[in-house]
């Protein structure tokens, strides 16, 4: 068996965002795999380690810097990359037909992919994907069983955590709490290196969505800040919990 | 063109308060106003629907709706806009209505702004403001595609009251159990007397300066009685101390909730971007100069241990 998974190349988290000419800014970000496409990466290694599936293929579509997140995600453990040259303003749909026309080819059992990514926090990617290749998917998984030719997961689910299945070949989309990613290790990097990674332009697809502007958030204004003594502080907080913001206690 | 429709929340007749927002925020659009409920039986939730301005409510019942299943949630809506060709539709941007909407777009080929906190409709043009970089910055997008798919963040839009006719529409059933492809072996409901974090009014969140599972029990007491909901940043959830569906942050939950208190938060980017759009914030920590201050209504420097304990006391009086 195979699994493919899917890497976003994403600002790092703690990033502070700014804006140059209407854009959002780059310039110095640190980049990073998406931290929930990570996950899905190290879930790919841990099945391989399992001797559940064979091989584990990262894919990843963006500018030539993604060659990095593809690079880390070698030097987890994976066995190969693809890299799919896409302008970085295609939308989700675009974005969804590059990917599901890279995955057709490999014809992999499993593929997996974070459910959202950290920086447009879309998490549309995966599920289109899916229903490009007409296959069955699942998403926000926090674990996952593969047995008999089926996908058992358990889910974050509104409100509680689902079970469900599905047969394979699917799409499985993860949470971050589905595993602990591990850091490449030396040896990890050096071998990395010399994986094979292929790269392909991506299929013509139009945008469905077309960005009107970027803006910064409304800046907060700081309040009231007070240092005193435990009990002052205490009744003051009360004082401005029940006649500014008005709560009503149970 | 028939108007605007918004996909109903609900499990076990249970709706979720994002409908009601969803369906206020429909109203304001001037034209038509359609709530679509998917279930086994759900006639009998129109009047629901109707005290906040649906004119029609499309009634999806059978047993292949029971529980919600993308293959046959979409089989079914993709044939009714097909049928009524509705300007707009609007999904909660839960886990179910993200699933949903998103196989649903790709179906229809059409473009989709997930997770918006700003609408803007007229004419069968969508433009939405979305929060991206977890509410670093924003974006204003427009769906080029009709109908025009959109998914609605809970707790922005305000919920008003508005009578509409409610008029129970039945839709031809497009679905069938071959439609579904996920087995849903179970679902165990968390057992929690709180409200859910992205739902609640109020959210109470730990964060290191709780030091452990006895910080974390304080913060629990002042959450109960303010009938609020527990959240944590990255590092009390890195320790365990808290389970990571309560993570508020960039790789955790975005909250707006109308209090928002941090409790040994210092204020890390990552926390921030996921609480700093909360309509009141409020932060205890013992280093003056954390960053959680610049972002606070009401800021106290203080141990936690000693102040929350008293505000509780006081608060009761």
């Amino acid at each position: 068996m195979k699994v493919l998974v899917c890497v976003k190349q994403t600002f790092d988290t703690e990033a502070k965002i700014e804006l140059k000419d209407g854009k959002i800014a780059d310039a110095g970000i640190n980049l990073i795999i998406n931290p929930y496409d990570e996950v899905a990466v190290e879930g790919g290694i841990q099945l391989k380690e399992k001797k559940v599936v064979d091989e584990v293929v990262v894919l990843s579509a963006g500018s030539d810097k993604a060659m990095d997140a593809i690079r880390t995600a070698l030097a987890m453990g994976a066995d190969r990359g693809i890299l799919i040259k896409q302008d970085t303003g295609a939308d989700e749909y675009a974005r969804a037909i590059a990917l599901a026309a890279a995955i057709k080819e490999e014809n992999p059992d499993i593929i997996l992919a974070g459910h959202v990514a950290a920086d447009d926090g879309s998490s549309q990617v995966p599920t289109r994907i899916a229903e490009i290749l007409g296959l069955p998917h699942i998403n926000v998984i926090t674990n996952v069983e593969i047995a008999d030719g089926k996908a058992t997961c358990t889910c974050e689910a509104d409100g509680g955590t689902l079970v469900a299945e599905v047969a394979l070949p699917a799409v499985i989309s993860s949470q971050v709490s589905w595993n602990e990613p591990r850091y490449p290790s030396m040896k990890g990097i050096m071998q990395a290196k010399k994986k094979p990674v292929t790269t392909a332009d991506a299929v013509a697809a139009d945008n469905k969505v077309k960005i009107i502007e970027f803006a910064m958030p409304p800046a907060k204004q700081a309040g009231v800040k007070i240092d005193d003594e435990p009990d002052v502080c205490a009744a003051k907080l009360a004082d401005w919990m029940l006649n500014t913001v008005k709560i009503e206690v149970k | 063109m028939a108007g605007t429709w918004v996909i109903v929340e609900q499990r076990d007749g249970n709706i979720r308060k994002v409908t009601y927002e969803m369906l206020s925020e429909a109203k304001k659009i001037g034209d038509e106003v359609s709530a679509v409920v998917f279930g086994k039986s759900v006639e009998g939730m129109a009047s629901e629907f109707a005290k906040y301005g649906a004119d029609k409510v499309y009634a999806v019942e059978g047993d292949v709706f029971a529980e919600y299943n993308t293959g046959a949630y979409v089989a079914q809506l993709a044939a009714m806009i097909a049928e009524y060709s509705p300007n707009a539709v609007l999904f909660a941007h839960t886990f179910n209505g993200r699933d949903f909407a998103s196989r649903l777009a790709q179906k229809l080929e059409a473009g989709l702004a997930t997770d918006a906190i700003a609408v803007e409709l007229s004419a069968g043009r969508g433009v939405f403001t979305r929060a991206i970089y977890a509410g670093k910055a924003i974006a204003k997008v427009e769906v080029t595609t009709n109908p025009v798919l959109a998914t609605i963040r809970a707790g922005v839009m305000e919920v008003a009251e508005s009578a509409g006719a409610g008029a129970v529409v039945k839709p031809a059933i497009a679905a069938t159990a071959g439609d579904v492809y996920q087995n849903i072996k179970s679902f165990v409901p968390t057992v929690s007397a709180r409200p859910d974090l992205t739902e609640a009014e109020t959210v109470v969140s730990g964060g290191r300066g709780c030091k452990g599972p006895d910080g974390i029990k304080i913060v629990e007491t002042l959450a109960d009685l303010l009938g609020a909901a527990v959240g944590g940043s990255r590092a009390s959830i890195d320790s365990g101390w808290l389970g990571h569906e309560l993570q508020v942050g960039q790789t955790g939950k975005v909250v707006c909730p109308n209090l928002y208190i941090a409790a040994g938060i210092s204020g890390a980017i990552q926390h921030l971007a996921g609480m700093s759009s909360s309509k009141f914030i409020a932060a205890i920590n013992t280093d003056p100069e954390a960053p959680i201050f610049n972002v606070s209504d009401f800021g106290v420097v203080a141990d936690l241990f000693k102040v929350i304990p008293t505000l509780c006391t006081e608060l009761k009086k």
